[in-house]
Formats: C-alpha cells, structure tokens, sequence
C-alpha cells in the first residue's frame, strides 16, 4: 500500500531561526548571553504540510514568492531536515533546484561533467560511458575545454540539466531551471521531461507559470506563507490560486 | 545500528565525488604556474634551505644533520597545520552546493584532509632529496614512514571536522585558530631540540602535543635508523582515534543545523 507512493511528507514544519541579526561570532554571541538577549524569533518556512504524491504522477506547486515552494523542495531532496513531522521517499531522485550547482568555476566543462555526475553520486566509469550523450544534449561540443567560468548562465544550465536527467531517475525535481535557457533548448527540455514522465517518472514542478502547471501536471498543491491551502486537481487549484491573486 | 550501515552505504555511493575533489583540488593548485607539480617539492626546498642558512648562522643548535631534522619536522607540521587549514573553510567554503544538493557533507572536510596528505606525499621529494645530500643512509624501518602519515591524518581529519563545524556558527575560529597554530608552531621542537627547554615545559609537550609524537617516530627512523619507540606509536595512535571519534561525533550532531547559518 505505502509502495504506491513516491513521496509522502508528513506533518512537516521547517523551521528556521531568524535571530534579527544572524549571530556569527564569538563576542556578539557572549555579549547577547549576558543581556540575556539571545532569544531567537522562530520562522516558520513550512506549517504542518501534507503531501502524498503517488509513483507516476505530477506535481506542481504553487504559490506567491517566500511562501515555501523551494524550502518544500529542498526538503524532499533531503538538504534540510524536517522540524516536525517526517518525510519519506520511495526511489532515486534527481534534483534541479538549481543547475550546476556543483560546477567549479576553474575546472574546463568537461572536468566539470566528472565532478558534477560525482556530486549526484555517479562513478567515474559511468560518467565516461554517458560523456558523449550529455556533450550532444548540451550542444556544446565546441566549448569542452572551457573553464565554466567563461560559460553563460545559459550555456551551465544546459550542461547541468543533460548530467541531472542523464539517469531515468525515480522522482524528477524541477525548481524554474528551465527558465534560462533558449526557446529551442527549453522545448528540447521539456520534450526530455516528457519522456521521462512517460517512463513513470514521479514529477514535483515548481513554476510561477500558471499554464506550464496546467499543462504539465495533473495535480497542483497551493502553498501560502509556509501552509498548504489547497490540494488536488491541477485545473481546480490554479483556478482558485488565480482567483486569489486577483482579490 | 541500521543508521550505522546506511551512513557506510551513503559513504561508499559518494567515493567518486571524494576522488574527484581531492583531483580537483591538485589540479588546480598548480594550473597556471610554469612548474606546477614541481613546487611541491621546490617549495619544501627553499623554505627548508632558508631555515637552514638561518639557524646555523644567526641562532645554533647543537643538532646533527640539521637539514634533515629540519625537513622532516616541518613535513609533517605542515601536513597538519595545511591540512587543518583547508578543513576549516570546507564547509562553509561549500555552502552553495551544500544548499543546492544532498551531499553527505563530512566528504568535503575529508576531501581537504585528504588533499593536503597528497601534497605531503610530493614532498617527501623534497625530503629524499635531502636525505640523498646529506647522505642519509637508508634502512628498512623507513617502511615504517606510511604508518606515521596514517596517524598523522586520522589525527588531522578528527581536528579538521571539529574545526569545520565550529566555523560554520562561529566565524571567529578561523582567527582563533590562526594564532593557535602560530603557538602550536613554537611548541613543537621543529627547528629546535627539545632539550633546550626547561623541564616543565619539555613535559607538557611530550604529553600533550601529538605533533611531537608524530615528528619524533619520524626521525627516530630517519635520523637513528631506529623503530620507533613503541609508547610514541601507542600514544599517535591513541591521540588519532581520540580525535577522530570526538570530530566525527561532534560533526555528526551538529550537521543538521548547517545549512541554517551557511
């Protein structure tokens, strides 16, 4: 029964510890000990959020900015830790929250692709195996040897995006990388991400782009201030959600 | 029990990407110089010969085959005080990757660690190097010189962890450390025996800075052509894994708070 679900979080709050001023060191630190004023105002960036994806569907979530969508994310990806309640994953993921995350600015593109293909926790040996096919994704056959710090934010966005969806992962997420690079490529991507739903791919798809959710996802859940306000249906809560922004 | 097993499935899965940091780290050290590699030997080399030419001229000791004792004490200072170094700042040094993927993040401490110990292999060239000039015979018991390194960087890895985690919710300790390492510095008889000091403070050193231990086995095998005496190995080793269980168990508690204050 559980095995149906890809994701299932649970009750979830994250908290952050927004002290009016981040304190870092030492003397500020003993300084506000003795006034007693060390007291943390405690944020929450998600409130008790429920979220039960089954394997093979889509979903977007919504919502204005600050309202939790990428902390949500980020939380299933498993680079925060829930505060409250649980989260549980079934299968491999691959995480867009941001493209070429592990790139080194000094290392040529093609260094890069080693590293990169590491830090989602492939080997050396298969990275070799896939080079070509993620150079032919890209398109950048010409710039291998570039250190990436000569790259544009589009051209890394293409090199992330080929490494990350060079495995048929289990659960695909996608935080508005798609959003910089060319029309041509991100059509390219979107067919990509196609395939992969059509492979049984679980998709969480985060976007300020009401028609892409519509038209990508079945189901949508509305976040607002860190609280789920709506789940379900896609068509139904980008409706409300639109409906909400207009008042 | 079962998180014990998971945490060595998550290791072994995240090898690669500790491969590819440490190559990375040597391969950028030297890209762009003429000589690359070279310095890592060079460089030992020059500091070393300065060192000499100072010390047997403005200040004497009564030290035989000064260059080699010399050389071998800062090897393995420079080790730890490099290694420790570059662990400081490996996670906050991260935090954009940290905040972007899951990486088990000890990997990038032990990456840094683990890069130092191979720069510290190159410069053992430049202590061959000067075995060879001042004809230091070569015996067996240099077999013996991978254990001491072993040592040397478990101690470093336990120091490393708990300096970087320390560093990400207080920022203070990177110049705290600094002159930290300055004291260590002159509390460790690298250009100087340890005789020379007074008694008290010859004792606090054998007993409590591991430095010592480390750099005496060293030279007990170079410069005596000795085994090392085994209460030192006993001690490394003890002084090792002290720190690499308290490192790892500090690190381990508090990883899950990094990302509020990278």
């Amino acid at each position: 029964m559980e095995n149906d679900y890809a994701v299932v979080v649970d009750h979830a709050s994250v908290r952050f510890n927004i002290a009016s001023e981040r304190i870092d060191n030492l003397k500020e630190y003993f300084v506000k000990l003795v006034k007693r004023e060390l007291m943390f105002k405690e944020f929450l960036a998600l409130k008790d959020v429920n979220l039960r994806v089954r394997k093979g569907e889509a979903w977007g979530i919504i919502g204005v900015n600050g309202s939790g969508k990428s902390t949500l994310l980020k939380l299933i990806c498993g680079i925060l830790k829930p505060y409250k309640g649980t989260v549980s994953i079934n299968g491999s993921i691959a995480p867009l929250i941001e493209l070429g995350a592990g790139f080194d600015g000094d290392l040529t593109a093609k260094e890069n692709i080693f590293l990169n293909g590491a830090v989602l926790g492939y080997d050396k040996k298969f990275m070799e195996r896939q080079f070509q096919e993620i150079v032919d994704f890209a398109e950048l056959w010409d710039f291998m040897d570039m250190p990436i710090k000569n790259y544009s934010s589009g051209m890394a966005a293409r090199l992330g995006f080929s490494i990350a969806t060079i495995v048929k992962p289990d659960i695909l997420i996608c935080d508005e990388v798609l959003a910089v690079g060319d029309y041509a490529f991100q059509q390219k991507c979107e067919r990509r991400m196609a395939e992969l739903r059509g492979n049984g791919t679980t998709l969480l798809y985060v976007s300020h782009s009401i028609e892409s959710v519509k038209e990508i996802c079945g189901h949508a859940l509305w976040l607002d201030k860190g609280a789920a306000r709506m789940a379900g249906d896609a068509e139904a809560v980008c409706d409300a959600y639109m409906e909400a922004l207009q008042d | 029990m079962n998180k014990r097993m998971a945490r060595l499935v998550t290791f072994r899965r995240y090898q690669p990407l500790l491969k590819q940091l440490v190559e990375k780290d040597i391969k950028l050290k030297y890209r762009r110089s003429f000589l690359g590699y070279v310095w890592s030997i060079l460089n030992p080399l020059l500091i070393m010969i300065i060192m000499v030419l100072v010390f047997s001229s403005m200040f004497r000791f009564d030290i035989e085959n000064f260059p080699v004792y010399l050389i071998t004490g800062q090897t393995i200072f420079n080790f730890v005080s490099d290694a420790t170094n570059q662990a400081l700042f490996s996670i906050t040094g991260n935090a954009a990757l940290l905040k972007k993927t899951y990486v088990p993040k000890y990997i990038f401490t032990l990456s840094k660690v683990t890069s130092s110990l191979v720069n510290t292999l190159f410069s053992l060239g430049a202590m061959l190097i000067v075995l060879l000039v001042c004809r230091v015979r070569f015996n067996v018991f240099m077999l013996f010189i991978p254990v001491i390194l072993l040592q040397t960087y478990l101690f470093c890895i336990g120091l490393g962890l708990l300096l970087a985690q320390a560093t990400v919710f207080f920022r203070d300790v990177q110049y705290i450390y600094a002159a930290f390492l300055t004291a260590w510095m002159y509390l460790t008889p690298i250009f100087y025996p340890i005789g020379q000091l007074s008694f008290r403070l010859m004792w606090m050193i054998k007993h409590f800075n591991p430095l010592y231990a480390y750099i005496t086995q060293l030279r007990q095998v170079v410069l005596e052509g000795a085994f090392p005496d085994p209460r030192l190995i006993f001690y490394g080793f003890v002084v090792a894994f002290l720190s690499l269980v308290i490192g790892t168990w500090v690190f381990l508690r508090n990883q899950d708070r990094f990302i509020l204050y990278i």
